[in-house]
């Protein structure tokens, strides 16, 4: 009874919302992102159509924070796997891009030592441990932002979902799995920075990560990356594979009872946002400039499942708008007034899972319907 | 049930032990007490010829002037020559008239003056404090005189150990004579025999001062039998301090696994029987905590009896905190799990944020009654905390509390009739919302008794919640999902592994370990350690 009416509810609002809606979007915010880097490239300081640097930066880790929703979206609103853990994905690969812009610091840091990232020395270590080794090297910082996510996934994946733990088990599974790493990352002798984590970055591939211009670039490629990832996760989900997901996600026992291998659809896409999402945090460590094992922290998790909830989960572009909103509102909130933001998001949380079970995407959707239905029937009315 | 008698016991007994039978000045004549005035005239000839005629009938009523006089903390007020101890603690001062105890107003530093004292008087009055304290009624007090000369062993002392060990009634005390004895013998015995087998003694011992003795001795020695004997003993020594160390570590363990259990058992009801994932359990342990900070603030002079009135206090609070919560959310979210977690969450982040607003985000101190503080001494090396014990054998309280409200009031029946079939207890008349409001209440009451119990072992913060909430819900999905026992056994088998790992591994890595444990667990075993059986399993 309770599958069907979320099997009902779920199926209305992908098909009325995410029908069409990427496109628009995709050239909507490429068209938001020009604009701002236009407005901070070629405008002074005081004009009416200057952006500031720290806009662009603040835009660029919505942006992050929007392709981590998406990551989440895509398994928690189509697949049904409500993931706590989705954190330490975007922490990992965020980990990996900062230990690629750990050693491009060379001789620049506190010590001078080119050999040994300023932490390692200040902790007395002789020599590089051995995976540190090929950090130096930008391509190899990018295949480890995807592999090393990717593979934890695939092994989580594959031993949960093979051995079919569902639902509540599973989301606490991931959740303490994200608090393992956690606990991991704060031990100094992991090598990664200890409580401090990865920070003074100085510049990537040769650009300053001070200069506006790369700051821009970052944007841009910010961007990009989430139209790639909007673009490819429509393709999917529209594809035969997206329709034996979405079967996955309203009937699990009817479709491993046509045939199809459930656990193999759900572990590909697993894997698929889980590198969505390290990618998230490759993009989001250049612009924020640090790293810390915070980011694994549970409670970061559980807030990126809030902005999809509240953006509209199974709708591609709820977890963006979703994502963005909540992000916007925190930053002014904290900066009004702090103590009021917890309260605020807490309301939302409740709010929203109570009155707004589609998300803000859905209740649009839902507006549109009746107001067509109204319209309909005036006509009718009219006719008769 | 016998250890737990064992512990009721301990319990009750404690009190009368930590009794004092505390002689003072008040009981001595007025003659007695004016024959000590001539101290204050400072010629420390004459005061030590005092001291020395001081009768032995009256010496243990003088041990606080003898105490007093050693530390150097014995003055005189210079216009009346009545004696008072003055404590330093700090840059504070306490002063207290040592005829009638009563403690004085400040006096200025010029109207009182110093009981001089030489290193002659000083040494007669250590050793006159320890034959006093030999000889004293209580025996803890016995016990203490006879390790500390233990520590500093001579002649003279032996030969007062010798004499009142003839007398000596208690056991314990006893046995530390006796070990006194040996290790004078191991040191000086003429007959090889008598050295080899005091030593053979002496390996039972686990006084730390004993194989400090017996190291010495080995290194001082020749004979090759008294070496072997040596050797054997301290071997003996080691074998049963490392026994000793483990059993340390499974107390620290069970300690371990009390707090996880009383931190998990409410979540067992909200989450196990109700499928609630209550995100914001944790807080209703901080509300308890919070709970015993605000009656501690209320009646500050009734320290002693403040859990008392706590412990029914957070059940109260926490319970209807839960209600309120169980009626203006969760109703609306029946067979919803996953979206309960969120708005559960929701209302964790207000509450904490409440008690930031209210309290300030700073952690607060909760005071331990004395009756908690202290330790239960087995032996030199294995002491038990008493408010671990206390904790220990309050979670198993708790846990048969609820095991018997459910198995057999009726409130339980009708919770485990609705956890079980839903529909078809509401046929049979069972009024659901109102079992689903007490059940969730009930929960959440206890997860507040908890708060109470934790606030004696960490500090109450905002934050308290947050670093049990994780640890919980592994409890109850390790124990299997609606199993009271389940969450028992996994909780004090979690407590153990965790302090079973940590002298290798440390404290970070041991609970990691734990975790990812508990992850590859949950793949082989689904619904954990005792999966439900039949129908009402899914």
């Amino acid at each position: 009874m309770i599958s069907l009416n979320n099997f009902l509810s779920a199926k209305s609002s992908s098909n009325s919302a995410s029908k069409g809606a990427v496109l628009p979007f995709v050239m909507l915010l490429f068209v938001a992102t020009l604009l701002c880097a236009l407005g901070n490239a070629l405008f002074e300081a005081g004009s009416l159509f200057y952006v500031s640097t720290y806009t662009i930066t603040l835009l660029g880790k919505y942006l992050c924070y929007a392709l981590l929703a998406l990551a989440v979206d895509i398994i928690w609103g189509y697949c049904g796997i409500l993931s706590l853990g989705h954190g330490a994905f975007f922490a990992l690969g965020g980990y990996a891009m900062g230990m690629y812009l750990m050693r491009q610091i060379g001789d620049r840091g506190v010590y001078g030592n080119a050999q040994l990232p300023d932490f390692m020395v200040f902790l007395d270590w002789q020599q590089l441990p051995w995976y540190w080794q090929g950090f130096d090297q930008f391509w190899f910082a990018l295949v480890m932002v995807a592999l090393i996510p990717g593979l934890l996934a695939f092994v989580f994946g594959w031993l949960a979902f093979r051995s079919r733990v569902t639902g509540v088990y599973l989301s606490i599974m991931t959740q303490a799995l994200t608090y393992a790493l956690l606990l991991a990352f704060f031990r100094n002798e992991m090598g990664f920075g200890g409580n401090n984590g990865l920070t003074d970055f100085k510049d990537i591939l040769g650009f300053s990560l001070q200069a506006d211009s790369t700051r821009i670039g970052l944007l841009i490629v910010t961007a990009v990356m989430v139209a790639i990832a909007l673009l490819a996760s429509q393709m999917i989900l529209k594809s035969r594979m997206g329709k034996v997901i979405i079967a996955i996600r309203d009937t699990e026992a009817r479709a491993r009872f046509l045939g199809y291998r459930t656990d193999k659809y759900k572990v590909w896409l697993f894997v698929y946002s889980a590198i969505i999402a390290a990618v998230a945090g490759a993009l989001y460590v250049p612009q924020v400039g640090i790293i810390n094992p915070g980011e694994f922290s549970p409670l970061n998790s559980i807030e990126i499942v809030v902005w999809v909830a509240i953006g509209g989960r199974g709708t591609l572009v709820g977890a963006i708008v979703g994502a963005l909103l909540v992000n916007y509102a925190k930053t002014r909130f904290t900066a009004i007034m702090p103590e009021v933001w917890l309260f605020a998001l807490g309301g939302l949380f409740v709010l929203v899972t109570l009155f707004l079970p589609k998300g803000l995407v859905g209740l649009v959707a839902d507006l549109k319907l009746k107001y067509q239905r109204s319209t309909t029937d005036q006509q009718q009315g009219l006719n008769l | 049930m016998r250890y737990f008698l064992l512990i009721c016991c301990v319990l009750l007994s404690h009190p009368l032990l930590a009794a004092k039978t505390e002689l003072s000045l008040a009981s001595l004549s007025v003659e007695s007490v004016q024959r000590l005035q001539p101290l204050t005239q400072n010629k420390l000839k004459q005061s030590f010829k005092l001291l020395q005629a001081i009768p032995s009938t009256e010496q243990a009523q003088m041990v606080q002037l003898y105490q007093a006089l050693l530390k150097g903390q014995l003055y005189f007020i210079k216009a009346s020559g009545q004696f008072i101890s003055v404590v330093k603690s700090g840059s504070h001062k306490t002063y207290t008239d040592l005829l009638n105890q009563q403690s004085l107003e400040p006096l200025a530093s010029k109207a009182i003056k110093k009981v001089r004292v030489n290193n002659k008087i000083r040494v007669y009055l250590r050793q006159l404090l320890a034959k006093l304290e030999l000889g004293a009624v209580a025996p803890q007090a016995r016990l203490k005189a006879l390790s500390a000369l233990l520590k500093d062993l001579n002649a003279q002392s032996l030969q007062t150990v010798q004499g009142l060990r003839l007398t000596e009634k208690n056991l314990d005390v006893q046995q530390l004579m006796d070990v006194i004895i040996d290790i004078d013998k191991a040191r000086n015995a003429v007959q090889l025999l008598d050295k080899v087998s005091a030593i053979d003694r002496l390996g039972e011992s686990l006084e730390p001062q004993v194989r400090i003795e017996l190291v010495n001795l080995k290194a001082l020695s020749t004979e090759a039998e008294v070496i072997k004997a040596l050797d054997k003993a301290l071997t003996n020594i080691g074998q049963s301090r490392e026994l000793y160390g483990y059993l340390d570590q499974l107390f620290f363990g069970l300690s371990l696994g009390s707090v996880l259990l009383l931190a998990a058992i409410g979540l067992a009801i909200t989450f196990g029987m109700m499928g609630v994932i209550n995100m914001a359990h944790g807080e209703m342990i901080m509300l308890g905590a919070y709970s015993t900070y605000v009656v501690q603030l209320l009646m500050p002079n009734f320290l002693e009896y403040s859990l008392w009135v706590a412990l029914p206090l957070a059940f109260v609070v926490a319970g209807s905190v839960g209600i309120l919560i169980e009626r203006c959310v969760i109703r609306f979210l029946h067979g919803r799990p996953l979206e309960t977690l969120l708005a559960t969450f929701g209302i964790s982040l207000i509450l904490q944020q409440l008690v930031r607003s209210i309290f300030s985000p700073l952690n607060r101190q909760v005071a331990s009654p004395q009756w908690m503080s202290g330790s239960l001494e087995i032996n030199p090396v294995f002491s038990l905390t008493l408010n671990r014990l206390y904790i220990l054998a309050f979670a198993l309280l708790v846990f048969l509390a609820l095991l018997f409200i459910l198995k057999k009031t009726s409130l339980g029946l009708n919770v485990r009739a609705v956890s079980q079939n839903r529909a078809m207890a509401k046929a049979l008349g069972i009024r659901t919302d109102r079992v689903d409001a007490m059940t969730f209440g009930l929960g959440s009451g206890i997860a507040g008794i908890a708060g109470v119990a934790l606030s004696q072992l960490t500090n109450v913060g905002p934050n308290l919640g947050q670093a049990y909430i994780i640890d919980s819900f592994m409890v109850v999905v390790f124990g299997g999902v609606g199993n009271l026992l389940g969450t028992l056994v996994a909780a004090f088998s979690l407590g153990i592994a965790n302090k079973i790992l940590e002298p290798t591994t440390g404290a970070v890595l041991a609970s990691i370990f734990v975790l990812v444990f508990i992850i590859l667990f949950i793949q082989k075993r689904p619904k954990g350690l005792f999966p439900q059986k039949g129908r009402a399993a899914e």
